[in-house]
């Protein structure tokens, strides 16, 4: 039995549920960006073997982007975390309601 | 043998998937999520991803995951917060409504779609190369990939400012 595009699409697909199913249940924040990261990799899974069985390497470059953008997002991501952390002394995201007044 | 490989790796990947999300100790997911990312890494090597895979390596391993570690680590993170849950049943709930979101993505991948029009045949020579790459990013992405350098610049600034301490 050959690997066709359906089981990357697949493996890609359960990656990504446990992403979501650790930004619903989990609730430090830096468990929450881990699982963010999750969710920007099973996409770049998708991407790739997209790119792969279309015999293209533009979904390859677009990894290329998708990565610029998780680095961008998890250093500021985490500076705002550092900063929430001298405020309340916690990364509790049930705690983190400063927008809410 | 490219199989057992698809396999292994794959299972690999999602068995540290699943210790990221429900393993109590923060720095020990970091380090099951270093696992999904190498496992990651070989299912790009069997797509012909090679230089994707290096760099995945590079990017996600050797910078942003240090980035989290080494967060965690000057926070002094390693258990969960205590106390008590926000919303009744929000574990139970959150992996139920989990477990429908993956029936739903299992769903349309059963469909089978998604290979409309895609060639047949062995793949172009050169796939995946750096050289060939490094073509396109340059020339048709030349752009976006402007682009992304003003994003960087504008993360770099804003870690700065954001981990400043005030007064």
């Amino acid at each position: 039995m050959t690997v066709g595009l359906a089981h990357y699409l697949f493996v890609s697909a359960v990656l990504f549920s446990l992403g979501v199913v650790g930004v619903m249940v989990r609730r430090n924040a830096i468990i929450i960006f881990m699982s963010i990261e999750l969710m920007l990799n099973a996409v770049n899974l998708t991407f790739v073997a997209f790119g792969r069985f279309h015999h293209t390497l533009d979904g390859q470059l677009f990894v290329f982007f998708v990565m610029v953008v998780a680095a961008a997002e998890a250093v500021v991501g985490l500076a705002i975390i550092i900063s929430v952390f001298r405020l309340r002394e916690s990364v509790d995201v049930d705690r983190m309601n400063l927008f809410k007044w | 043998m490219a199989a057992v490989a698809f396999y292994l790796v794959s299972a690999v990947a999602i068995a540290c998937a699943a210790l990221v999300i429900f393993q109590p100790n923060v720095v020990y997911s970091a380090l099951f999520l270093i696992g999904t990312l190498l496992a990651l890494a070989g299912l790009f090597l069997l797509l012909n991803a090679q230089f994707i895979a290096i760099v995945h390596i590079i990017v996600y391993v050797g910078a942003i995951m240090v980035l989290f570690l080494f967060v965690i680590m000057l926070l002094d993170l390693g258990r969960d917060p205590a106390g008590t849950e926000q919303l009744p049943y929000q574990r139970g709930l959150g992996i139920g409504l989990g477990v429908l979101f993956l029936a739903e993505l299992a769903l349309m991948v059963s469909f089978g779609g998604g290979l409309a029009g895609a060639p047949e045949g062995p793949l172009p020579a050169a796939f995946g190369y750096t050289e060939v790459l490094g073509r396109m990013l340059f020339t048709t992405y030349l752009f976006p990939f402007e682009a992304t350098s003003i994003l960087l610049f504008v993360a770099a600034i804003g870690a700065v400012v954001l981990g400043k301490r005030r007064g």
